[in-house]
């Protein structure tokens, strides 16, 4: 069953303000969520007033600079800064994307920060994504095959390759899986709509063997069928995927190839 | 290593609503309705098995306000559950999956169920 409430010990407090330094220009505050496991106790939102002058144009600009500048206990996941590595992916103004391609212009009032939804977590907006990883190892996310391995690679056509087009563009950040309510839910047997994606993406792969396999593994009332096509997924991921539609696909090959 | 005193990260608390998970809630929401608003379609039909004495009871609640107002949010959630049903129909297809698709049935799902409410409750009190 469902708790739809947080648990005592993640029930959110207020924090610390930490206010702009003297002679700061225009600035915008940021309200992020803390945590340690240092310190224990609930979770906090701190505020930080940045002076967007000597800032850049993203929420990851405003992360790091706050890190180097203000405080640097402040712990988040980022690397690429450019929204292809996925690392940054966290809740801002109420939507999961990456901080590095959310432009803080875009957003209006206080800039809201939370880690991804409903993962236990690690430090600050660092979530613990075990759990989602071993789901994605789960569904085997590699090219198998039966038949002897050709002289050269695996050929294909130039529309077979084009059916994976957007799903092949995933970077794995999971704003779509932990958008989901099934998942926030069901998560521990629900597979969720990244994992369903990638698992879209072999069998939709014309090289690979094992399609059926891939599907009688999907074939359960919890690993697949706990989508409800609610489409917060596709809402949210911000490579602009679509893992409603891929799962969506899967569910009509289980017709199809009864 | 993962010790046990680690929260939970907000969810259903901070995540903003939107037209994808609000009609998702309401579809189920509706469904509960319908079970609901049964009971009271179960409760009308015995009253008129039951005798005039009881039928006459009943027509007299759902004539009152507020029972016209269960029977307003009985025929919403009925058409809802109804214009929405057919909306998953096509996304069972296949059909409909884009986001601007999703957005667009949305809120036709929305106006459906608003006019023909209202179609219906104008018809059963013009009557």
């Amino acid at each position: 069953m469902a708790q739809l409430t947080l648990p005592k010990n993640s029930r959110v407090g207020a924090g610390k303000t930490w206010p702009a330094p003297a002679g700061a220009g225009k600035t915008r505050r940021f309200k992020v969520y803390r945590w340690s496991p240092d310190e224990g106790g609930n979770p906090r939102i701190d505020s930080y007033d940045v002076d967007m002058d000597s800032c850049g144009p993203m929420v990851l600009d405003a992360l790091i600079k706050i890190k180097n500048e203000v405080d640097s206990t402040l712990t988040f996941r980022r690397s690429c800064r450019e929204g292809i590595c996925g690392s940054c992916a966290m809740n801002i103004d109420g939507t999961n994307t990456l901080a590095c391609t959310q432009a803080i212009g875009d957003i209006r009032g206080d800039v809201k920060i939370y880690p991804l939804p409903h993962l236990k977590v690690v430090k600050d907006l660092v979530p613990d994504l075990n759990q989602a990883y071993a789901q994605l190892a789960s569904i085997e996310p590699w090219l198998k095959t039966t038949s002897a391995p050709p002289e050269r690679e695996r050929l294909q056509s130039e529309d077979d390759r084009a059916r994976l087009d957007g799903l092949w563009e995933c970077i794995l950040c999971f704003c779509c899986a932990t958008s989901c309510p099934s998942y926030w839910w069901n998560g521990e047997r629900y597979l969720g709509p990244a994992v369903l994606l990638q698992a879209y993406r072999w069998i939709a792969d014309s090289r690979d063997e094992m399609t059926g396999e891939r599907l009688d593994d999907l074939q359960d009332p919890f690993r697949l069928y706990r989508c409800h096509t609610i489409m917060n997924c596709t809402k949210t991921c911000p490579k602009g995927l679509n893992p409603a539609k891929a799962i969506a696909e899967i569910k009509k090959l289980m017709v199809a190839r009864r | 290593m993962a010790s046990d005193n680690r929260p939970l990260s907000p969810h259903l608390q901070i995540y903003r609503p939107q037209l994808t998970s609000v009609l998702s809630i309401a579809h189920r929401g509706a469904g509960v309705a319908l079970g609901v608003g049964a009971v009271f379609f179960a409760w009308w039909l015995l009253a008129a098995a039951s005798g005039p004495e009881a039928y006459a009871y009943a027509e007299a609640f759902f004539g009152s306000v507020v029972g016209i107002l269960v029977l307003a949010g009985f025929s919403f959630a009925l058409f809802y559950h109804l214009c929405n049903g057919i909306r998953h129909l096509f996304w069972d297809a296949g059909m409909g999956l884009e986001l601007e698709q999703a957005y667009r049935s949305g809120w036709a799902v929305i106006a459906a169920a608003v006019v023909l409410t209202a179609g219906a409750l104008v018809w059963a009190l013009a009557g």
